[in-house]
């Protein structure tokens, strides 16, 4: 691997490490959150035992969060110096507002968890509220650096020096509102499954199927439940994040969808792998006309092919297989949370089939694999730009050169880290386990 | 004031307030380890219930520092990126190490010993590690090859006033730490843990005034220009080094009833010392960002973009500061916290 690679997969492992993480620290509140108001809403003690549960889980997972976080934005100055000095000049608000929302999260945190008891259920509700709002605030802004990265706006370059910087220009950037929402929305569907993958499990190995078990399904249904929604906000979010690609970064767009010919009626290619030769996707299934409608709602757009572009502009071509991996996932979940529904609601059955139960122990462990290949497709898609069409990521990497051993450190610290969290995890619930929870609280 | 002045006078508070709440967030987390075997004394719950609510708040200075010095500053952001990747790097791994192990001790029970000493032993590490970044700013440890500039660390390694910045950080931890610890001892009217901590600031102290004495001295050798500024500012140390032995008398005078010591003072007073100190050491440090190559000037960001942090920075410490003042209340004034006998975390 060259010097940039180097730099570039060791980026790209702090964040994938980093990632699972930041989104759990999202969506795992916002579930503690609606438990909370349950609670208070239907007095059911189950809901208020859930919450507890969950935030010692989420406290542990802020254990790692937290440092992994600090570790991604430190190591964006060490790594690329040459981006964050126009960082810095341009784009300097998200990360310092950030440090608020942080600040906010971190505050009410620690009252949330460590004053619990001296403080009223009311003013619980309000730190929480408070928690969640920060986490999600801090996923917004620092997204919105990645958005700036693909529609840059707010400054200039001329002869190399930095000019006619307008802040808050390149704060409202084209792609921050529609970058930003699915990042968040994506968060909570993950949230939501992850929690009903881990209560599913526990009922298929609950064999007695009686208080626990009703508890787990309590926990089940809120899952399913967050988790179907925003999944489907994902999904219409997606839909505009694609057309903000057409709009802003033909190129990558073209690569998602192994598209080499400019065309109208343009067909939408559903899996199979970019030919570089042949210039078409192998082994996929077709759709006629409707990638033309995804671009732009309506059947005779134009878009635009790879060839339209220099090559050594074109994003790698495997990223198709990234953003088909991705958006599959997501289909699937949408259908797996309506089948749940329908299933509970409709034909009234008490129990789910055990295909489909193993079916959302699946769908947690899955939205965060989707999550990872959202965020390396959005990344690789980009280049070779770390700023688009404004600086090329070769550009802005340290000239230091001890990378290599660092990037075996940094990698062992979060294994780790990763196998340690599992461990301690493990170790706490099965030394608490819900039948004592339940009995405590009754 | 100019917009410069303003933003390098955040910076250097911010700074001053995070080594403040750092060196006691790790020095907490040592003391929590010395005195875990000591289970009579409530030393170890006392540390605990310090750093438990405190380090998750301490840890988002580092990242605001880390953020005020690229958003007010990009001219030097490529320099120290760059220069610092090394040294930067080490620290992030270790506070990684010391954070996650942190929270995994208050979680898993029986590992509470192994894990409270893998994040005692590297967090306590960590203090000495940051403040390497000043002597590096001193100038003598960056050389421009092939027209990058890198670091030398072997000569940063061999280098007395390094280490004596080193052994400056280590001992303020501990020294800082444990007479917050006998102050909130005393608080939570913990006796037998108060007399440890104030035993162990009392014999700290000394060590370190003795270190600073001699970042002192090797920096006559080392970095001429900075001595001689700081020796302007002299008025500056001396006071310091006068709050030093006021707060020496504040823990030694006897307060009645058989007590010793009125720690809370003692507590104010010590910031005061290293406020005024690290004052004199920030004024000769001006113009440089980085000696000779970057000064504040050459660094400094737009005016657009200062103006629009600069309205952030008040609007957003203003919404904070009533979440700081309920922090501290709950945490830190309300007795019935320190009193608890065990966290959170240890109740089901």
């Amino acid at each position: 691997m060259d010097h940039l690679e180097i730099a570039r997969s060791m980026f790209g492992t702090t964040m994938a490490f980093h990632i699972i993480f930041a989104t759990l620290g999202v969506g795992i509140p916002l579930m503690v959150l609606f438990a909370e108001l349950l609670y208070q809403k239907t007095n059911d003690r189950d809901y208020a035992v859930m919450a507890n549960r969950w935030t010692k889980g989420f406290a542990v997972l802020l254990g790692v969060a937290i440092p992994s976080g600090t570790i991604a934005g430190v190591q964006l100055s060490l790594l690329w110096p040459g981006f964050m000095e126009v960082i810095g000049e341009v784009m300097a608000l998200p990360f310092q507002i950030e440090i608020y929302a942080f600040f906010v999260e971190a505050l009410f945190m620690s009252i949330y968890v460590y004053a619990a008891d001296r403080i009223s259920p009311w003013m619980r509700i309000v730190s929480l509220t408070l928690v969640a709002l920060g986490a999600v605030a801090s996923a917004i802004l620092i997204t919105n650096v990645h958005a700036f990265e693909g529609t840059p706006a707010g400054f200039r370059f001329e002869n190399g020096e930095i000019v006619d910087v307008d802040p808050w220009a390149a704060f409202f950037n084209p792609g921050f509102f529609t970058t930003a929402g699915h990042v968040v929305v994506s968060a909570y569907m993950t949230g939501g499954f992850v929690i009903a993958s881990i209560a599913a499990f526990k009922m298929i190995k609950d064999r007695e199927k009686g208080r626990v078990f009703r508890f787990h399904k309590k926990a089940l249904m809120l899952g399913l439940a967050v988790g179907g929604i925003f999944s489907l906000l994902t999904a219409f979010n997606g839909h505009q994040s694609a057309q903000l690609l057409h709009e802003y970064q033909p190129e990558k767009l073209a690569a998602a969808e192994g598209l080499f010919e400019t065309q109208d009626y343009a067909p939408l290619a559903i899996g199979g792998f970019t030919d570089r030769e042949t210039e078409e996707v192998k082994w996929a299934i077709e759709i006629p006309w409707a990638l033309s409608f995804l671009a732009d709602d309506r059947f005779d757009t134009v878009v635009r092919g790879l060839n339209d572009f220099p090559e050594e502009w074109w994003p790698p071509l495997y990223v198709h297989t990234l953003f088909n991996a991705m958006v599959g996932i997501g289909t699937l979940l949408i259908l797996l949370s309506i089948t749940g529904f329908f299933w509970n609601r409709f034909l009234k059955k008490k129990r789910f089939p055990k295909p489909m139960m193993w079916a959302f122990v699946a769908s947690g462990p899955l939205s965060v694999l989707a999550i990872e290949f959202g965020w390396i497709f959005a990344c690789t898609g980009r280049q070779p730009w770390v700023i688009y069409r404004m600086m090329k990521t070769e550009d802005a990497v340290t000239g230091a050169s001890q990378l290599g051993t660092l990037f075996v450190l940094f990698t062992l610290v979060y294994f780790v880290l990763g196998a340690a969290v599992v461990l301690v995890l493990r170790y706490y619930f099965r030394k608490h386990p819900v039948h004592e929870a339940i009995d405590i609280k009754e | 004031m100019s917009d410069v002045i303003i933003a390098i006078s955040l910076l250097w508070g911010f700074i001053f307030i995070y080594a403040v709440m750092a060196t006691m967030d790790f020095g907490a987390g040592f003391w929590s380890m010395v005195y875990i075997n000591k289970e009579k004394t409530n030393a170890t719950n006392i540390a605990n219930r310090y750093l438990s609510p405190t380090w998750e708040v301490t840890n988002v200075f580092i990242v605001a520092i880390v953020v005020a010095v690229i958003s007010f500053f990009p001219g030097a952001t490529f320099t120290l990126g760059t220069v610092l990747l090394l040294p930067g790097s080490v620290i992030l791994l270790l506070l990684a190490v010391r954070s996650g192990f942190l929270v995994f001790s208050h979680i898993a029970e029986e590992y509470r010993k192994p894990l409270t000493y893998i994040s005692g032993i590297t967090g306590f590490l960590i203090p000495g590690l940051l403040i390497i970044i000043l002597p590096v700013t001193h100038g003598n440890f960056i050389e421009v090859r092939d027209g990058v500039e890198q670091l030398l660390v072997g000569e940063l390694l061999t280098s007395f006033h390094a280490w004596t910045f080193f052994g400056f950080a280590v001992s303020s931890t501990l020294f800082l730490s444990s007479l917050l610890l006998a102050d909130f001892s005393n608080h939570a009217d913990e006796q037998e843990a108060y007399h440890i901590y104030r035993r162990d600031a009392l014999i700290l102290g000394p060590i370190t005034l003795t270190m600073a004495l001699l970042v002192m001295v090797t920096m006559r050798y080392e970095a001429v220009w900075l001595y001689e500024g700081m020796m302007e500012h002299l008025p500056f140390l001396l006071a310091s080094a006068g709050a030093f032995f006021l707060a020496g008398f504040f823990l030694l005078m006897p307060t009645g009833q058989g007590k010793r010591g009125w720690p809370r003072l003692a507590v104010i007073v010590i910031v005061l010392q290293y406020l005024l100190a690290s004052y004199a050491y920030g004024r000769a440090h001006l113009p440089y960002l980085i000696y000779p190559s970057i000064t504040i000037e050459d660094g400094f960001t737009n005016p657009e973009a200062f103006r629009a942090l600069f309205i952030t920075y008040i609007v957003g410490f203003a919404i904070l500061f009533p979440g700081f003042i309920y922090f501290w209340r709950l945490f830190m004034k309300d007795k019935r916290y320190a009193k608890q006998q065990k966290s959170n975390y240890d109740k089901k």
